[in-house]
């Protein structure tokens, strides 16, 4: 089992949810967060142009069992990418880590079936 | 409107005197004028109300996009109405009719020490109706919200302006108009139902359909992003329109009474209706239910308030929730994508009561209008020239905002593209965003 977690852009997030629920992928949690990286991005205020510190993202957390991690990957790489397949800094990043456990609350079952 | 016209009327009659515009030795009529400007303030409220209410039902990257539609219209429309658009609406006929021009409204210049015979003096009256000129595209907004170019939208309201609100306006409230002048006393429309609502909600059907949906509808599901803004908006929605319906009276007195009431009273029976339908149907009474029967209610009144009294103002109320729920959820199974519903509430509640206020018509106007006709005006004789001015409404703004829309797509994209409309209309027109604070920046 795996835990993949991608920071993409908060325009992307329809897309890449579809292309999920395409692929069948569909338990994933999304939250907003805030960060920076190699991306600037500009915003206006009273005809001052001002360069926010912390840029908002998505986060997209899925956790899978082994055979599905390509499938998600890829997946989330083909729409997450902007600029047709170019790809534009500020594209964001997915990690991948080992997961160690998985319960459903529910039932109390444990491992690959509860994911 | 019609009080003010008949005093003139009176006038005429009596004095012999030519014109709309006493002599300057007129008196203001302090009670009215304060009144007046009350009113002119309170509809210009209801344009920040109408941004709060369009503003929350879009989706957070769309928020100040979409308020802004509102807002521009207040400085567009404004600049363009005291150059041409109120002599445009209320100047004598030229052009067979089309419109109005009087030298004197270019730029106000000729009406800087005018009072009318109501007593009012004419700047009052025509930043009055200046403030519906502003309302009336921003309503169009709704049909097409979260899908359009800023740059496009700016010169679609003008052109509008010009070419749909001041013909229609002109036709409907100027004295020589020929929809004020059909039938035995003119097609009914005391503070807009035709001229605001109706073109309004028209206009917003055909430029939905010509720009198609918005990415994602239906299948997607779209929430709103603030429906405490969206119940903020609808209460100034309905404070304001005391001064749209009772204000259209254009005086302080009898007629302003009856008018108000009348508005309250649909107001809340729209709104009442609209969560008793949705409570059996769904299951729940929801906030943004109660706010469209407020609007509902308040639509359909809108032509009637000078005209039914207090029970006729409860049963178009009643009527106009029905239509309008039953509309809205028609559009759900066609699929067009009138977003916030301008045609489902402005355009079906403006022509249910624009049409049904025939039949709750107080008996003295009635008995008015048999007197002009020469002995007998009946219900059905009414309906017939309210239907017909409907028609004209309906048909004039259908084909106008077609054409314009044809025309300015060829000029400028209307439609944002998808890049564009996926980021939001904030970031990509206005460079901003409307709720920093949902993420730590």
């Amino acid at each position: 089992m795996k835990l993949i977690t991608a920071i993409i852009r908060e325009v992307q997030l329809d897309k890449v949810r579809q292309a999920l629920i395409e692929a069948e992928i569909k338990r994933i949690t999304v939250s907003r967060v805030s960060g920076h990286g190699q991306q600037r991005i500009e915003e206006l205020h009273r005809g001052q142009i001002i360069i926010p510190d912390l840029i908002p993202k998505i986060k997209i957390e899925i956790a899978v069992n082994d055979a599905f991690v390509d499938i998600t990957v890829n997946t989330i790489l083909k729409a997450a990418k902007t600029n047709g397949s170019g790809g534009t800094v500020g594209d964001g990043k997915i990690f991948i880590v080992p997961l160690e456990e998985c319960i459903r609350i529910r039932t109390g079952e444990r491992g690959s079936s509860a994911i | 409107m019609k009080w003010k016209r008949n005093l003139v009327l009176l006038i005429l009659l009596t004095c012999g005197v030519t014109g709309l515009n006493a002599a300057e030795g007129t008196p203001v009529d302090t009670g009215a004028t304060a009144w007046m400007l009350t009113s002119t303030a309170l509809v210009l409220l209801m344009i920040p109300g109408l941004a709060m209410f369009y503003g929350g039902l879009v989706r957070s990257k769309n928020v100040l996009g979409t308020i802004m539609h509102s807002y521009v219209a207040m400085g567009i429309i404004s600049v363009l109405w005291i150059i041409v658009g109120y002599s445009m609406c209320f100047g004598g006929n030229i052009l067979g009719g089309w419109f109005g021009w009087n030298p004197d409204y270019f730029f106000l210049k000729g009406i800087d020490t005018n009072i009318l015979d109501a007593g009012v003096p004419e700047y009052v009256f025509s930043m009055f109706q200046g403030k519906f000129a502003i309302i009336t595209p921003a309503l169009i907004a709704g049909a097409f919200a979260e899908r359009v170019s800023f740059k496009a939208y700016c010169f679609f309201i003008a052109i509008w302006g010009l070419l749909v609100y001041n013909p229609l306006c002109h036709w409907v409230w100027a004295s020589d108009g020929f929809l004020f002048n059909l039938g035995a006393k003119g097609a009914i429309d005391f503070a807009g139902g035709t001229v605001v609502h109706i073109s309004a909600g028209v206009s917003g059907l055909v430029a939905a359909i010509f720009l198609g949906s918005r990415r994602g509808y239906p299948y997607q599901v779209i929430r709103p992003n603030n429906l405490v803004i969206t119940m903020l908006g609808a209460g100034l929605l309905w404070v304001g329109w005391f001064g749209f319906n009772a204000g259209s009276s254009i005086s302080s007195g009898l007629s302003t009474a009856q008018a108000l009431t009348a508005t309250q009273v649909a107001a809340a029976a729209g709104a009442l209706t609209w969560v008793i339908i949705e409570s059996f149907h769904q299951g729940k009474a929801t906030a943004l239910g109660f706010a469209s029967g407020i609007l509902a209610g308040l639509v359909a009144v809108t032509p009637a308030a000078g005209v039914v009294q207090p029970y006729g103002a409860l049963i178009l109320g009643i009527i106009s929730s029905l239509g309008c729920y039953m509309v809205i959820q028609a559009k759900n199974r066609i699929g067009y994508d009138d977003s916030l519903d301008a045609f489902g509430i402005h355009g079906v509640g403006g022509i249910i009561g624009a049409l049904f206020l025939t039949f709750f018509i107080r008996p003295s106007w009635m008995a008015e209008a048999a007197a002009a006709a020469g002995g007998k005006w009946t219900v059905w004789n009414q309906l017939g020239v309210q239907a017909l001015a409907v028609g004209v409404a309906v048909v004039f703004a259908a084909v106008m905002t077609f054409i314009i829309l044809y025309l300015l797509n060829k000029v400028m994209k209307f439609r944002a593209n998808e890049d564009d409309e996926m980021a939001g209309l904030d970031r990509t027109y206005h460079g901003e965003r409307g709720y920093g604070m949902l993420n730590p920046s």
